[in-house]
């Protein structure tokens, strides 16, 4: 029975090296002394650890800057959507109305909005309005990409919890304003959490209107364009560019860790209905 | 209190009119303009109705583009598919440590930001020192010694769609794993007593089954690649030559290099109507899913 269940075995590891190798390349060959790195035979695990890459990548000109503006515009636009989508998903999840249905197709449609293709009417408008190069423009931007997706889910988080107990408070005095603030936002929270999390790494790893609309003022480029243009930056230092890429793949890592399970159960359902 | 839930969704609307479906309406307004540098910085764009639109169809190169993004989108989702629903069965069969481990390292792939995946990717072809020329030339291929990948067209975008399906197989794959452990365990054992093998398991228990779960999938996956920008323009910005140039690609370049707004809007309001068609399926397909809305 053993050996049969071999071959299944083997693929799983195959399948983890394929996925894992190039996040594991990057790190070793971000603690790898230069040596190494430019030696005619790669080495495949540690051997000396070197901290030095991260010490170019640190204090390579503007990269605290560009830390800042990225947490700036992603923190931003997501407080931002959080507060709407708060609104709307309570219309939505306990309210009936005329017009409830026409709602909620539009939010699944602009969730799918292909922002690509908007690249051009965005710099026009963003030039029109004196809008470009300003931080403010892209954190506007990154509030309505994650907007629809965050309706979405704090209204499937909001269904889930029973109405019974709003209505329970209603009727011991409170108005709907305190029944929502002390029975169901602390039910909501973790639902909160996680949405404004996803929200976050969306937000953190959006390349191609910050690199359109922030131009004349490098200063407030984000970590994801000036990355991408590490060549002018680090030249063929392949140690610090993958220094930098690790130290920008942290905050990722560290949402993700901290949602763990529901990454795979409740984001997927989020993400495939909508 | 009628007027509450209008008040409450009031902001969504506002914000999405402006933000959202103002630029959309714009850029179809750019689109039948003679919108060029002179026009964006003193405005007054004179209408000029469909002639961008005749002028794009009309150039080879566009067709060319078209016929690559379409390439590029059959070739990235076939290849997404059949690992992800692989990896998905794979992922069944396996014990439960094998699994989480398998698992930990998909959502590993999935975490990694597109950006440092494309600087990765750069290193890992690199020319002298990638490790990929290194392990060619260990297994006997010796014409792979620094062997220049981002320099010829076809290997560039085999690397773009190394990257591109190396970073949809988890979502993908996970999804549809959820999914085959939703279907009763009876069915297999019922089938299996029948003498079914496992291929016939797929065909006629599993993928039947599942096939909202798979239409869904696939309809997701080829809006994504089809739409892709920021994976070819951080590695390649369509090049060389316009060897990976697909139409977002191509959009942009005409708008931001050639300073052709209106041309530059009228190809990505046609590659919005391509999408449109793709979109309309998976529409149709998740409000089956969702009976109640």
């Amino acid at each position: 029975m053993t050996w049969r269940r071999l071959p299944l075995a083997f693929s799983a590891l195959l399948v983890c090296v394929v996925a894992v190798f190039p996040v594991y390349w990057m790190v070793l060959t971000a603690f790898k002394p230069t040596k190494d790195i430019q030696a005619p035979t790669p080495t495949f695990w540690p051997t000396t650890v070197s901290f030095d890459h991260f010490a170019t990548a640190v204090h390579a000109s503007g990269f605290w800057l560009f830390w800042r503006n990225s947490l700036v515009v992603s923190i931003g636009g997501v407080l931002l959507a959080l507060a709407v989508a708060l609104l709307a998903a309570f219309a939505v999840a306990r309210m009936r109305w005329k017009g409830r249905r026409g709602f909620i197709l539009m939010v699944f449609v602009a969730q799918m909005t292909p922002w690509e293709a908007l690249l051009i009417p965005m710099y026009v408008i963003a030039r029109d309005t004196d809008m470009l190069d300003k931080l403010s423009m892209l954190t506007l931007i990154y509030f309505m990409i994650t907007l629809p997706f965050t309706i979405v889910t704090l209204r499937g988080f909001l269904g889930a919890i029973p109405v019974d107990l709003e209505e329970a408070a209603l009727v011991d005095g409170c108005t709907r304003v305190q029944a929502f603030r002390r029975i169901v936002f602390p039910l909501l929270a973790p639902g909160l959490m996680s949405t404004s999390l996803f929200g976050f790494i969306t937000a953190w790893n959006e390349f191609a209107f910050a690199n359109l609309l922030i131009i004349k003022n490098r200063d407030d480029r984000t970590l994801p364009v000036w990355l991408s243009s590490f060549s002018n930056t680090f030249g063929t230092d392949w140690g610090a560019t993958m220094a930098a890429s690790t130290l920008f793949m942290v905050p990722v890592l560290l949402v993700f860790l901290a949602l763990q399970g529901r990454v795979t159960s409740g984001i997927t359902a989020g993400a495939v209905k909508g | 209190m009628v007027f509450w839930p209008y008040l409450l969704v009031a902001p969504t609307v506002l914000a999405s009119a402006y933000l959202l479906l103002y630029p959309l309406v714009r850029n179809a307004v750019i689109s039948v303009q003679h919108f060029r540098l002179g026009e964006l910085i003193r405005g007054g764009a004179a209408f000029v109705g469909l002639a961008n639109y005749r002028e794009a169809l009309a150039d080879p190169v566009f067709w060319a583009v078209v016929r690559r993004t379409l390439l590029f989108t059959a070739v990235n989702v076939v290849l997404i598919m059949v690992l992800s629903t692989a990896v998905a069965l794979l992922l069944s069969a396996l014990g439960k440590w094998l699994r989480l481990l398998v698992m930990g390292c998909l959502v590993l792939t999935w975490a990694t930001p597109i950006i440092a995946a494309t600087t990765v990717f750069q290193w890992l072809f690199q020319s002298r020192l990638g490790v990929v020329n290194w392990v060619l030339v260990q297994l006997g291929f010796e014409r792979f010694q620094d062997y220049t990948w981002f320099a010829h067209g076809t290997s560039t975008f085999g690397i773009l769609v190394a990257l591109i399906v190396w970073q949809s197989v988890p979502f993908a794959a996970l999804s549809l794993y959820s999914a085959m452990t939703t279907v009763p365990s009876e069915l297999y054992e019922s089938a299996k007593i029948d003498g079914a093998g496992a291929w016939r398991l797929f065909t006629s228990i599993t993928f039947p089954i599942l096939r909202p779960m798979f239409g869904l999938i696939l309809s997701l996956e080829v809006i994504w690649v089809f739409k892709s920008f920021v994976q070819i323009w951080a590695i390649s910005q369509g090049g060389p030559g316009d060897a990976t140039t697909t139409l977002p690609v191509y959009a942009f370049q005409i708008a931001q290099s050639l300073n052709k707004y209106d041309l530059g809007a009228a190809v990505s309001m046609i590659t919005v109507l391509l999408l449109v068609v793709v979109l309309l399926a998976y529409f149709r397909q998740m409000f089956r899913q969702e009976a109640e809305l």
